[in-house]
């Protein structure tokens, strides 16, 4: 399908608007739309966050502002412009005041390379999976400078720890995110999306998904991305009685506001990205006849991962910082590297396409079987540590008489 | 198109702040941030070079532009490693504080 | 249009245009870098520059390089800068001087050697445009060839240093 950019350009020179003024005009058009779906978006993410994690803690949510809820974060975006923009006297005003805006612009940029149909995407680069990957430094960046503008000994440390978080993970996260670039031989987003259909009798039923090929990269990408939103189980960052509220301690207010936003929008973002690099991006069936309905399997599979991950934040607590270290440096860095290699020497076989992703299946399974059965050793040896598999079956026999009365 | 002379005059005023950076600052990681500037401001006329040559098929600039930027990485960690053990014996990153071998 | 082409000096095409706010972004990076009293404003300065020399490597045409460049050099090298600051403290005792006694010569010579450079550069006819480039995507492959055939040697030379560095900054760094 055509670039959306080039019927919107010929539109406007139909109209009689010399070519580059038409150019001009289409891609403003464009940028304005995604940013204004960008924030729009996060007000629903947010009430789906909302609601979901209420229902698994077995309570209703909001449902007094507008029809179940739905204008709740309204009303709180409202509350938070309303309040005193409160700044510390000794906080370094250039950083203090941009950390906030790097933080929002990094995830807003991420939308321009987002495929959301076979014709529409903001900007189709050649080194489209790299760009994604250069953007989460920004978040890291604007932590950091967050982090030590406030002048406060606790923002600093939360800064530290959130910076060791997120640099910790982006590296399975992008030896990950390689698993399917390799076997496309693209960076392109929208080559990866166009590889994962699947045709039958002729007729694609976009069924093709990388993460049929390779679910063990895929779960590494999903727990790497967890970490990189600071979705729990790795959200040391939000855990508001835990060093209190990290490195925003000293924000309030619309600053405050903003990086809740890109809180949010990072992780459905990067959900996002996991759909187009795993699960098919905008293939599904009668996507060759009506491309539009491109967009609604995007974003119907967008919404599904990020419904999983509130999922998961609302049943599992935290880890600790060390854990989480520990788990990113010692488990998932060599499985990720073990997979890829073993993926590239798969690709290089001399047999025929469906033998190589068998193999490179058959090497993801084998990850999976290894990490259940060393999880398997692992809880039998805490069973017995704790010795509860020694527990008695009934209590009869067993209670010690009560001590004497009166003494 | 741009002439390759802005390119070059651009890089020039790069190298420059970074010379002036690394010779005049007191702070040790200040010198090291102006060497920083002056990598990259070979970078951009290495990768201005290969672009506006004859041989642009050949894309020797940007691999070399690669590797300049892959040895920056490692030098600025080992820099930025010894400043910190210098720190931690000496409790000052103050060039001028540091002359222990001056004679 | 009509009208314009009786003006006395050309009009400046829209890359050029472009190319002036990007070069005056990596230049005000850079000033700040070297001129800026407070140290955390001086880590700043760099990462302006180095997106602006990432803008640089874009119009260029060096797409991968630009990327490359944001992700080490920003993602990596800005963040240990401002990690080293932090942790040295250089910035917190008393409000000193920032430049040492060598600052007027350096000066001097940075601004010698500017003007040197420009009056050279500006003096030699370069060729007016590059050649026409082929599809980025297969420069990307170029690339990644040329990595693994003609320059194979640095690479792994390169693999090798990036392990002595880690290793001896890690070293280093311990207590």
């Amino acid at each position: 399908m055509q670039h959306w950019s080039t019927t919107l350009t010929n539109f406007f020179t139909g109209l009689g608007l010399p070519e580059a003024a038409a150019l001009a005009i289409a891609f403003i058009i464009g940028a304005t739309a995604l940013a204004i779906f960008a924030p729009t978006l996060a007000l629903g993410l947010i009430w789906i966050t909302r609601k979901i994690v209420s229902r698994i803690q077995d309570r209703i949510g909001p449902n007094r502002v507008g029809p179940f809820g739905l204008l709740q974060t309204v009303a709180d975006a409202a509350k938070l412009l309303s309040k005193e923009d409160i700044s510390p006297t000794e906080a370094d005003r250039v950083a203090y005041n941009l950390a906030p805006i790097i933080s929002v612009f990094g995830v807003i940029m991420s939308t321009t390379v987002i495929a959301f149909a076979p014709g529409i995407i903001g900007a189709d680069l050649h080194v489209g999976v790299l760009f994604l990957v250069a953007l989460g430094s920004l978040g890291i960046l604007s932590a950091l400078m967050a982090g030590w503008s406030s002048n406060n000994k606790y923002a600093l440390l939360a800064g530290f720890r959130v910076i060791a978080q997120l640099l910790s993970y982006e590296i399975p996260m992008v030896l990950a995110m390689l698993g399917p670039v390799l076997l496309v031989g693209s960076m392109r987003l929208q080559a990866l999306s166009e590889f994962q259909s699947l045709e039958i009798a002729g007729f694609n039923i976009g069924l093709g998904w990388t993460a049929f090929v390779m679910p063990a990269v895929f779960l590494i990408y999903f727990i790497s991305a967890l970490a990189e939103g600071e979705q729990t189980p790795f959200d040391l960052l939000e855990a508001e009685s835990e060093l209190i509220a990290g490195f925003h301690i000293e924000y309030s207010g619309m600053k405050f506001a903003m990086f809740f936003l890109a809180q949010f929008l990072n992780s459905f973002f990067l959900g996002a990205i996991a759909v187009m690099l795993f699960l098919g991006g905008w293939q599904g069936p009668f996507v060759d006849q009506l491309p539009i309905l491109g967009v609604v399997y995007f974003l119907g599979k967008s919404m599904l991962v990020y419904a999983v991950i509130q999922w998961i934040k609302g049943t599992y607590p935290r880890v600790r910082i060390d854990q989480m270290m520990a788990f990113a440096w010692k488990v998932l860095v060599p499985m990720v590297l073990g997979l890829i290699l073993w993926q590239m020497m798969a690709l290089k076989l001399p047999a025929p396409t469906w033998v190589q992703y068998a193999a490179i299946l058959i090497g993801n399974l084998g990850a999976i079987a290894w990490i259940v059965v060393i999880l398997n050793r692992h809880f039998l040896n805490e069973e017995v540590r704790t010795k509860r598999a020694f527990e008695p079956a009934s209590l009869i026999g067993t209670m010690q008489p009560a001590p004497p009365s009166g003494d | 198109m741009v002439p390759l002379n802005w390119y070059l005059v651009l890089a020039a005023l790069i190298f420059s702040s970074g010379l002036y950076a690394s010779l005049a600052r007191r702070n040790a990681i200040a010198a090291l941030m102006g060497i920083e500037l002056m990598l990259n401001a070979v970078n951009i006329n290495l990768v201005a070079f290969w672009r506006y040559g004859e041989f642009v098929e050949q894309l020797d600039g940007q691999v070399f532009a690669l590797f300049v930027i892959a040895v920056a990485a490692a030098e600025v960690a080992v820099g930025l490693a010894l400043v910190i053990s210098v720190y931690r014996s000496r409790k000052t990153v103050n060039l001028d504080e540091l002359d222990l071998l001056q004679g | 249009m009509p009208g314009l082409d009786a003006l006395p000096f050309p009009l400046p095409t829209v890359q050029q245009i472009i190319f002036v706010l990007i070069a005056g972004m990596t230049v005000t990076g850079a000033l700040i870098t070297a001129l800026a009293p407070n140290l955390f404003h001086n880590a700043l300065g760099l990462v302006l520059a180095f997106f602006g020399v990432a803008g640089v490597y874009v119009l260029l045409e060096a797409e991968f390089l630009a990327i490359s460049q944001v992700l080490v050099y920003v993602g990596a090298i800005a963040t240990l800068i401002t990690f080293a600051i932090m942790l040295t403290r250089g910035m917190m005792f008393g409000r000193t001087s920032s430049t040492n006694r060598l600052m007027l010569s350096a000066a001097i010579i940075s601004v010698l050697f500017f003007l040197v450079m420009t009056g050279l550069l500006v003096s030699v006819a370069w060729p007016e445009a590059g050649a026409e480039l082929a599809s980025s995507e297969q420069m990307i492959a170029d690339l990644g060839e040329l990595f693994v055939t003609t320059y194979l040697i640095p690479f792994e030379l390169m693999a090798l240093l990036l392990l002595a560095a880690l290793a001896g900054a890690i070293l280093l760094a311990r207590d």
